[in-house]
């Protein structure tokens, strides 16, 4: 049952996500915004249009988004949902989970580079460059998490022990959670890394890699986007969040409200911040990873 | 049974020389040539199998006259890990080579390549196999020797000279660290041959240190480790390609084999071989793969990514033996799976990636990779293949080379765990270095795919090129499939792991693996291919619904007239991710002097050469050159002089023999 609510939870909710995110960017400014529901309605129109494929392109082209979404989702069946657990666990499903994301990463490059256009090859490039920043980072974090818990699996170190472990290793875990929330910031391409909203192909680094696409293809991309910031976001709130009410139900409400709340620090961290240079990006990402380093050092004393 | 072996050897020693018969019935020749190597390659594989499962059957001990020698043959588990995938990389690339180098396009030296490939793949079955030091010597030296002659088989360029020169060198360096490892052994053992954990008792801890070092230093050097890699890129950049799949696949693998074997002499080794280990492991790999962004040469960065997949097999067997120094069995199985499983793996995505390389090579007559481009299209089933073992290699799901990543991560982070103050450090520190390894991959191998296979043809040769025929596409498609096997079975090899990792560690049970979730690992890999596949019907439905415009430019942004030099270039691709590491690889930039509002033409040159050779050993040599020209005096090529020499030698043996 609570399988069947997880699985609906991560089809239907990623395109919420980014209207809230906007919600609270609108209100920053002082403007109105656009609806909630946007992307909906967008992911609707791009499914229902045409494409335009360049010729240079070939069947990798076409992969890309599928490949990005399918890994999303699939990672997403690996990640416990506040108290409930996950559908998919084994032990080692912390690193299937974080190597999923490379293998999404792998196509969607590939995918930019099949259209031969240097704009794209440029943000595939710092696409790439960027991830290998965030991978240190991620793990450094994941080490601190699994030898707080004890195993390499999701299901024990977002399990219940996690809530004590804030007891005795408080100075560590808030580490790891803003280290996490970093990564997340940068995988899912939001400001200060990259900025979603820009028309500039140079400055840009996941929309520019995506140029080319349009139709339906372009919808997977946005609705996968949308997935990977919903699954990151429920790491972050697996970590910072570990509480259980008792109630199943309650639990499900509770972790929709960290979610929201994660949501809504992203919002404001991309309205009170500019993104970054992008010679100042392996800085902070740098600065993550020693966040959790330091995160680790603390815990063997 | 116990000759399945022996027979296999016989059979790919000789199958060379089926195929030296006169230039009109070459055809003929090479085909009974490579028929001979396959027939005696099923053997040895068969040979393989019979060694995980009854290891005494292979056993073989005949007397040998030279003193210290013994003609003794063992097969077990830790010998069949290392076999196996050597009589299929040799079989796959030697079909491979019937098209890829027949008699009809090198007239002169394909018979050559032919025969020297049986003889170094015979070297390397008997070494694996050997449980004598002397046959193990002459395995290595007829392994040695026999890819110095195949790597120098386009002996008339220059570039091809000097890498096995420097091949060359480095083999003789390396056996000499092997003489003296097997010198001090006897010393200290009183016997050749090789018996598991007879040592430590009866030798001091110098002797230990001794040994380790030599050890490290002789097998090291073949293996590749950073910083004794030096002879790796150039031999395997200028070697035939179905020759370098042998060398990278499996020639390689000699030193780690060596250094497994070596180390399981010592059931408690000192803390710091296996620190030592990971630190050259974690260094070659980071490393390795640096280099390797930087390169312009696809073979060459094929070549730097081995260094990088020793590194991370070199992490795993340092864990192993950390693992051992400490008493953590957990980590010494973990370490050591992944580690042999990774000696698989490696074996058959790079024998995969060198193979279709080889296929780019053939059709476009280039290795530049800023020439290519667009050969996805001219060459579908290559381009599928490199795209296999570039994923492979990446380590990425749902492939072979994720698995003994995997088990080498958990290891790492079993260590991490610990209380111990080594075992948590070694996994801080190669847990996160095999991450920031396997991002740094993930960005080489989407360059070279990207700037190989996709978008435009860069030069008008790679637009008429072809595809390849079947007995070059045949052996790749056998490892792609062997590499999807592993990745998406992978309890399928668990009962042969835990067999070797129970002979190298006794202390290890047998029968069960080393992790039991590798079922659940399918489980998620099919679920990924199963929404896979529903995102993708899912397009092309939908790409049916509505119509496909097709036969249009790249928008690019609305410019209306790209051309293919606009494209990322290999260099420009990697230029940032190789600024990162400046420090160490000190790239070298040639740019052109822009002046004025309308400057001249001007051509950006980079290139990464190697540091370690060219700042290091190069400059080194050159110093001590003149002061070794003297000793020439003793080799003046005459026939007379080196006999007497000999005599001299063996005289001086028998006074200090006892």
């Amino acid at each position: 049952m609570h399988y069947v609510v997880h699985v609906l939870l991560v089809l239907a909710l990623p395109p919420l996500l980014l209207g809230i995110v906007n919600r609270v960017k609108a209100l920053f400014a002082g403007r109105r915004g656009p609806p909630v529901l946007q992307l909906y309605f967008d992911l609707a129109k791009l499914a229902q249009k045409s494409t335009v494929q360049s010729r240079t392109t070939s069947f990798v082209f076409r992969a890309g988004p599928v490949v990005a979404l399918a890994t999303t989702a699939c990672a997403a069946m690996l990640v416990p949902f506040g108290a409930h657990k996950a559908p998919l666990s084994f032990g080692g499903d912390l690193l299937f989970f974080a190597y999923l994301f490379a293998l999404g990463r792998f196509f969607t490059v590939a995918a930019a580079l099949d259209t031969g256009s240097a704009f794209e090859g440029m943000g595939g490039a710092r696409e790439v460059t960027f991830g290998a920043l965030a991978e240190p980072a991620l793990f450094f974090g994941l080490l601190v998490l699994t030898r707080l818990g004890g195993a390499v699996r999701f299901a024990v170190v977002l399990g219940p022990g996690l809530a004590d472990h804030w007891v005795e290793a408080a100075p560590s875990l808030v580490l790891v959670a803003v280290s996490l929330f970093v990564v997340l910031l940068s995988e899912t391409c939001r400001v200060p890394f990259d900025d979603p909203n820009t028309h500039l192909e140079l400055t840009m680094i996941h929309e520019v890699m995506v140029l080319d696409h349009g139709g339906p293809a372009l919808g997977m991309i946005l609705y996968g986007a949308a997935m990977k910031l919903f699954v990151l976001a429920a790491v972050v709130v697996g970590v910072a969040l570990p509480a259980s009410s008792g109630n199943p139900w309650l639990d499900w409400l509770l972790f929709l409200g960290g979610m929201l709340g994660c949501t809504v620090l992203v919002g404001v961290v991309e309205s009170i911040m500019a993104r970054l240079k992008l010679v100042a990006v392996p800085k902070l990402l740098v600065t993550a990873c020693l966040l959790s380093a330091v995160g680790l050092v603390l815990l063997v004393r | 049974m116990r000759w399945l072996i022996p027979c296999a050897i016989a059979l790919t020693a000789l199958s060379g020389v089926a195929g030296l018969v006169p230039a009109r019935r070459a055809r003929q020749g090479e085909l009974l040539a490579v028929g001979l190597l396959v027939l005696g390659a099923a053997l040895g594989l068969a040979g393989s199998v019979v060694g995980f499962v009854a290891p005494d059957a292979l056993r073989i001990d005949l007397p040998w006259s030279l003193p210290g020698a013994r003609l003794l043959v063992r097969g077990d588990a830790l010998s069949s890990m290392f076999l196996a995938p050597l009589f299929f990389v040799a079989a796959a690339g030697a079909v491979y080579g019937l098209s890829y180098w027949p008699v009809r396009e090198h007239p002169r030296d394909a018979r050559g390549v032919r025969l020297y490939y049986g003889i170094t793949v015979a070297g390397l079955a008997t070494l694996l196999c050997a449980a004598n030091a002397v046959l193990f010597l002459v395995g290595w030296e007829l392994m040695a020797l026999g890819a110095f002659m195949l790597v120098g088989t386009e002996h008339e360029r220059a570039e091809v000279r000097g890498a096995s020169l420097v091949y060359l060198v480095s083999t003789r360096a390396g056996t000499l660290c092997l003489f003296g490892f097997f010198a001090l052994l006897y010393a200290v053992t009183g016997s050749l041959d090789f018996d598991l954990g007879a040592v430590p008792g009866r030798a001091s801890a110098t002797e230990l240190h001794g040994l380790f070092i030599l050890a490290l230093g002789g097998f090291g050097l073949k293996a590749g480790l950073m910083p004794l890699h030096v002879w790796l890129p150039g031999a395997h950049a200028n070697a035939p390609s179905h020759v370098s799949a042998l060398m990278s696949g499996v020639l390689i693998k000699m030193g780690v084999s060596g250094l497994v074997r070596a180390t399981a002499f010592f059931p408690s080794p000192p803390l710091w071989w296996g620190a030592a280990l990971v630190g050259c492991g974690i260094v070659s790999g980071i490393l390795g793969v640096a280099y390797a962004l930087g390169q312009h040469d696809l073979k060459r960065l094929l070549a730097y990514h081995s260094v990088e997949n020793i590194g991370i097999i070199a992490l795993g067997l340092g864990l192993a033996l950390v693992g051992r120094s400490l008493g953590a069995p957990a980590l010494v199985g973990l370490g050591l799976a992944g580690a042999l499983l990774h000696v698989w793996n490696h074996g058959l995505f790079k024998a995969l990636l060198f193979l279709s390389a080889g296929a780019v090579v053939h059709a476009t007559g280039t290795r530049e990779i800023d020439a290519l481009g667009g050969l996805g299209k001219r060459m579908p089933k290559t381009a599928l293949a490199f795209l296999v073992g570039s994923v492979a290699i990446c380590g990425l799901p749902p492939l072979n080379g994720f698995v003994s990543e995997l088990l080498v991560y958990l290891g790492l982070f079993e260590a991490a765990a610990s209380p111990d103050a080594p075992a948590w450090l070694t996994g801080a520190l190669g847990a996160p270095a095999l991450a920031l390894i396997g991002a740094l991959a993930v960005a080489c191998f989407v360059k070279v795919y990207g700037v190989v296979f996709l978008g435009e043809p860069r030069s008008a040769k790679v637009d008429e090129a072809h595809e390849v025929d079947k007995l070059m596409t045949g052996p790749m498609a056998a490892l792609g499939a062997a590499c999807a096997l592993i990745g998406l079975a992978p309890a399928l090899v668990m009962p042969v792991l835990a067999r070797a990792a129970h002979t190298w560690a006794p202390e290890l049970a047998e029968e069960v693996g080393p992790v039991a979730s590798l079922a659940w690992l399918s489980l998620a890999n099919g679920l990924l291919l199963g929404l896979g596949l529903v995102a993708a019907a899912w397009l092309a439905w939908r790409a049916r619904a509505a119509a496909t415009v097709r036969d249009v430019p790249t928008w690019d942004c609305g410019y209306a007239a790209p051309t293919p030099r606009m494209q990322y270039t290999a260099s420009s691709f990697a230029a940032t991710l190789v600024g990162f590491f400046a420090f160490a690889l000190r790239p070298a930039r040639f740019r052109p002097e822009l002046v004025g509002p309308f400057p001249q033409r001007g051509t950006l040159f980079t290139s990464l050469p190697d540091v370690v050779l060219g700042r290091l050993i190069l400059p080194a040599f050159a110093l001590i050159g003149p002061l070794l020209a003297r000793l020439r005096k003793l080799t003046q090529g005459s026939v007379h002089a080196y006999l007497l020499y000999m005599l001299v030698a063996v005289v001086a043996a028998l006074l200090g023999w006892r």
